[in-house]
């Protein structure tokens, strides 16, 4: 099993989720996040006075899957999240050791 | 020139002459009120709580305009001003400003002492109207200091200084000019001081005390940089700032409309005067800014729109629309100018309260000695401004009048933020200044999350 974290453009959420629930991903939590990459922050102005935004906004999304989705998963998310713009975001992939799911008590493969 | 005479006595100064007719209690109620009477009456009492609900409106504009964590206090201090300030106006306030016809303050009335509440004399009004209309102006004229002083006063030393202000030092101002006192005496050629509903005396007056808050106190940490760069501090709530500046803009429909203390034709073209001047203070600021900082600051166009509404509550009684809306516009041109001058002098105000009410209210004084034409607002002439044939002496009283009301509430106001600061203290700590007020002074999280809870 696979922990797939994609953090990308807000307003992108939509669409990748559509994307994702299209290949069949059966589940999919969201935060919202802020930070910043090489897109950097911005500078703007309160009351004639400048301060600076560090931190964009993104979302965050994280989806548990089988390990033989892995690419297709991602594969989705490229496509559905990009822009083409700087700030579209990143995806990284870890192991996941033990996955429980509450209800049932189902482990591993079975409780995705 | 019209009923001048007629409502100096029977309006404000009515009170004044009631008790010194009849200091007992056991005054004879001979007139038989009219129904002109009671609209009268009625409607400053509607005006007057239009101002009332304009405490709403500043405690929106303060709290959207500073942090999250000082949001609690905040709105405790404005619940101060309202619940403080009544009080104290009605203990010594209103006797100060209207209890008597010396040259510094009156004496007589205390706790309404020796009142007859319910009596309309002839075409004016009762004193419970009198007192009503003018309690709520005196919460309106202390709470102006809350927002510069936001973020890093200490609750005590507030609700003092609260005290005082609406007990003392605004009761004197409104005795020297609507009372009859030193500025009522004051005049040159054929000019006499006018001032409407008060940019200068309610609105310059609360400017200058924040002006002096703001001094003493020093700026926020973190609101200047290692050079001494001004840095922004964006407010927690827009939608709480703008929403609030809609409802100063309601409650102003009773504060200028109001202070015509009539049920007249007159009343209307004020109401009109007072929102042309918004409009064209949010528009000319809103153009202002965007030069200035290269995009429409909608915080600063809140302002703009007060600034607007300071700056037209002098001249509302005295202006034609078209210069109403000219006053307002150079109002909101005004303040983005002084909101940067105060951040740049290191004056810290989170709210731009020094700017819309201090700076833009003497602007709203001096502007009925250039464009005053009619009088609906005591000066005993018309084309009294400048830009009429008045010549220079209206505008000299204006001014002179401005500077009594700086000197008086900036002498004062010093001196009670000095000793406040020298004994108490007037400032938080550091450490509670970072965490912010609402936990350390009042025990409470203004936006305390539902899962902080055990059941």
């Amino acid at each position: 099993m696979k922990l797939v974290t994609a953090v990308i453009k807000p307003f992108k959420l939509d669409d990748v989720k559509d994307a994702l629930k299209a290949i069949g991903v059966a589940g999919i939590t969201v935060e919202e996040v802020r930070g910043f990459g090489r897109q950097g922050g911005h500078t703007e102005t309160y009351r004639g006075a400048e301060y600076k935004i560090d931190f964009v906004p993104k979302v965050s999304l994280s989806i548990v899957i089988a390990d033989d989705v892995v690419d297709s998963v991602v594969d989705t998310i490229v496509s559905s999240a990009a822009t083409g713009k700087i700030g579209d975001g990143k995806i990284w992939v870890t192991d996941v050791e033990r996955l429980v799911r509450i209800r049932t008590g189902e482990e591993g493969a079975d409780a995705i | 020139m019209r009923k001048r005479a007629l409502r100096i006595v029977s309006g404000l100064g009515g009170v004044v002459a009631i008790l010194a007719i009849t200091p007992s209690l056991g005054f004879a109620q001979d007139y038989v009120p009219t129904t002109q009477d009671y609209l009268n009456n009625l409607w400053v009492f509607m005006a007057g709580v239009l101002v009332f609900f304009m405490q709403a409106g500043f405690a929106l504009v303060e709290a959207g305009l500073t942090r999250a964590k000082n949001v609690v206090n905040i709105f405790a201090k404005n619940m101060a001003d309202a619940i403080v300030g009544i009080l104290a106006f009605f203990a010594t306030g209103f006797a100060f400003a209207f209890g008597g016809d010396g040259w510094f303050m009156g004496t007589e009335g205390f706790f309404l002492d020796g009142l007859d509440m319910a009596a309309i004399p002839e075409g004016g009004l009762s004193p419970a109207t009198t007192f009503f209309f003018q309690a709520v102006f005196a919460a309106t004229a202390v709470t102006i200091a809350s927002g510069a002083m936001a973020e890093r006063t200490k609750f005590t030393s507030y609700l003092i200084f609260s005290a005082v202000m609406c007990a003392f030092i605004y009761p004197v101002v409104v005795h020297w000019t609507w009372g009859g006192g030193l500025i009522a005496d004051i005049q040159i050629g054929d000019a006499v001081f006018s001032d409407f509903a008060g940019s200068g005396i309610v609105h310059m007056a609360g400017g200058v005390a924040a002006f002096m808050g703001a001094l003493f106190l020093g700026a926020r940490i973190g609101k200047y940089d290692a050079n001494g760069k001004p840095r922004a501090i964006p407010g927690h709530s827009i939608p709480f700032a703008i929403l609030g500046v809609f409802i100063l803009w309601f409650g102003w429909f009773g504060f200028n409309p109001g202070s015509e203390l009539l049920a007249d034709e007159f009343v209307m073209t004020v109401a009109v005067n007072t929102m042309l001047a918004a409009a064209a203070g949010g528009l000319f600021c809103t153009i202002t800014i965007w030069i200035v900082a290269g995009k429409p600051d909608v915080a600063m166009i809140g302002n703009g729109v007060l600034a607007g509404l300071v700056a037209i509550t002098a001249p509302c009684g005295a202006v034609t629309p078209l210069m109403a809306t000219l006053i307002g516009a150079i109002g909101g041109i005004i303040v983005v100018f002084s909101v940067l001058f105060f951040d740049k002098v290191r004056i810290d105000d989170p709210v731009g309260a020094i700017s819309v009410h201090g700076v833009v209210g003497a602007w709203g004084l001096l502007s009925i000695g250039l464009f005053s034409t009619y009088d609906d607002a005591f000066l005993g002439r018309e084309d009294a401004g400048l830009f009429y044939g008045g010549g220079f002496d209206q505008l000299a009283v204006q001014a002179l009048m401005l500077v009594i009301i700086v000197a008086w509430v900036g002498a004062t106001t010093a001196l009670l933020f000095g000793i406040l600061k020298a004994t108490i203290g007037l400032r938080v700590s550091a450490e509670e200044e970072i965490e912010g007020l609402d936990v350390l002074e009042h025990g409470l999280q203004g936006y305390a999350p539902d899962m902080a809870q055990t059941s």
